[in-house]
């Protein structure tokens, strides 16, 4: 089965009001190529899913957004994210605020088919008073109250790997491939867009294989974009591109996001985008953080 | 008690924020922000070696890593895989101890890290969000470091969101004891404090070199709980400096504070 495909064609599968799923971690392996297709397209009403960074904030800038379901937002070297304060702060998304664990959970309630995973984490905070629409249950086994964490089901995922074969084998070789397996499994259709499309001989070698944290029958397309996770890292191919996120969170001081994406998407295909950020070398060169 | 003006406030700090980690045992270490990562490695390196703590990116390891750029020949101590995933595991079996930095924290201990003011539809000013603030502090211990002590950070009402979970009888769970709940210590510019007062109220343990009891109550915006002589917060030893000196090569908790003041400030 031949599962490539464009980014024009991923977002064609996509509408209007769709809860989407976003893999990465802040400013690490998103995939952002994906995200700037939809900034190009009428795309709109979404429901994000995300451990966000820039992907939630340049979604929210330009008014896709209609729900936001997180944990923080955040360029962890810039700890706060300009659009999606800016969002906030304008009133202009709902939220579902969750703790990073609890987002885990939803994610795997919806991969296992659960309608809820019960946890404490969320007791006694806001998380549970500022959502109604997380409940309370009793447990059948102990006097204590617990959180039922929803599933969150997801109609699309959206995601970057280091590389992956035509049949939708998805490796990711970083140091941590985030909760990007559960993004996989939680979503009706997975699309992945990725730095190398090899053979699936590629994978053959235990020490290779080892780095494949789904199964192919999770991932619905594959989209070849060497590069495609910048601005955000793609370890251990490439890091973070600190001066163009600087440049990124400078356009909410002035000029705001229309400047931005007028210049890096509006009329600009993912060619031209990598011709302005200095091309696929330049990506490539881009050192790796130090923690 | 020598060279009592050669060490900086930073370090007094990081000096005071490594107890909260004494007599914790086998638990994973995690100090965010310059002054508890040094502080959380401090501990490790000296009085309880059995201390685990992560790379900040996906590894145990087995000695704490330098902060910073470090040569090309450094190989980290790896003992296992770590990525967030398996954190969350870690955190939910309770065997960790988180040193964080809030916005505000409340007189129930409860703490804040998401949104300011106005409401929660339309906050006055978003931060980062809830992050892992909830369900660390129903798994495991707790600590703060606040490094500008004011009634800006301690305030005098409720938090405005409350992030992580406090000593606040109206929001125990049910089947919860209050006595669950584990806010450790509260390390500031200005003091130590704890929240081992009766019921649950805040306490001044000690006072950094040259501030007063005033100082503290009056950038604090609740009532702390001031008993007896208060000591003054223990100033590194020449080992401790040394050892601090080491895990941070570059000099990046001379950055951390305000024009980076003397730890001694009696002068």
């Amino acid at each position: 089965m031949d599962k490539q495909m464009t980014a024009q064609q991923v977002v064609s599968e996509l509408r209007n009001g769709m809860t989407v799923g976003i893999g990465g971690w802040g400013p690490r392996r998103k995939p952002m190529a994906l995200v700037r297709e939809i900034l190009r397209s009428d795309l709109q009403d979404l429901t994000l899913v995300s451990y966000g960074g820039a992907d939630v904030g340049m979604l929210c800038a330009a008014g896709k957004v209609k729900k936001l379901i997180f944990a923080f937002v955040s360029l962890d070297f810039i700890p706060l994210e300009p659009y999606f304060r800016q969002a906030r702060q304008a009133g202009a998304i709902d939220v579902l605020e969750l703790d990073e664990g609890m987002l885990l959970l939803g994610l795997r309630a919806a991969a296992w088919g659960c309608p809820f995973i019960p946890t404490q984490v969320g007791l006694g905070t806001d998380i549970v008073r500022k959502s109604p629409e997380l409940q309370l249950v009793d447990s059948p086994y102990d006097d204590k109250e617990w959180v039922a964490m929803p599933a969150l089901n997801l109609d699309a995922s959206l995601i970057h790997v280091d590389r992956a074969d035509a049949r939708g084998v998805c490796q990711i070789k970083g140091a941590d491939h985030y909760m990007d397996d559960w993004f996989a499994r939680a979503a009706q259709k997975t699309y992945v867009s990725c730095d190398e499309l090899v053979p699936t001989s590629a994978f053959n070698h235990p020490d290779e294989a080892r780095f494949v944290f789904w199964e192919r029958s999770q991932t619905s397309g594959v989209v070849p974009i060497p590069g495609g996770a910048h601005p955000s890292s793609c370890a251990p191919l490439y890091g973070f591109d600190v001066a163009h996120f600087k440049e990124y969170t400078g356009s909410a001081k002035e000029g705001g996001f229309s400047a931005y994406a007028d210049k890096y998407i509006n009329g600009q295909s993912e060619s031209d985008y990598q011709k302005l950020v200095g091309g696929l070398e330049a990506i490539r060169a881009l050192p790796l953080p130090t923690y | 008690m020598s060279n009592s003006s050669n060490y900086s406030l930073a370090e007094l700090c990081i000096v005071a924020c490594a107890e909260a980690f004494r007599g914790e045992g086998e638990v994973l270490a995690t100090g965010i922000g310059v002054i508890p990562r040094i502080a959380a490695s401090l501990a490790m390196k000296t009085f309880n070696p059995d201390l685990m703590m992560t790379d900040s990116e996906a590894w145990l390891l087995a000695e704490p890593n330098p902060l910073g750029p470090r040569d090309s020949d450094f190989q980290q101590q790896n003992e296992t895989w770590m990525g967030y995933s398996r954190v969350f595991d870690n955190v939910w079996s309770g065997r960790r101890h988180a040193m964080l930095g809030p916005t505000q924290v409340d007189r129930f201990g409860q703490s804040n890290t998401s949104a300011l003011g106005g409401t929660y539809e339309q906050p006055k000013v978003m931060m980062l969000g809830a992050r892992g603030f909830p369900g660390n502090s129903i798994s495991h211990p707790n600590s703060f470091f606040v490094p500008a002590h004011s009634s800006r950070v301690f305030i005098a009402g409720e938090c405005d969101f409350v992030s992580s979970v406090g000593y606040n009888p109206d929001r125990l769970p049910k089947g919860h004891s209050l006595d669950d709940i584990d806010v450790r210590l509260i390390v500031t510019d200005l003091c130590v404090m704890d929240f081992k007062g009766p019921g649950h109220q805040a306490r001044l343990v000690s006072l950094h070199p040259g501030i007063s009891a005033e100082q503290v109550v009056d950038n604090t915006g609740f009532e702390v709980l001031i008993e007896g002589e208060i000591p003054i917060t223990a100033s590194p030893t020449p080992e401790q400096l040394a050892i601090i000196a080491q895990l941070d090569p570059h000099n990046s908790r001379a950055k951390q504070l305000k024009d980076n003041p003397p730890g001694d400030r009696r002068a």
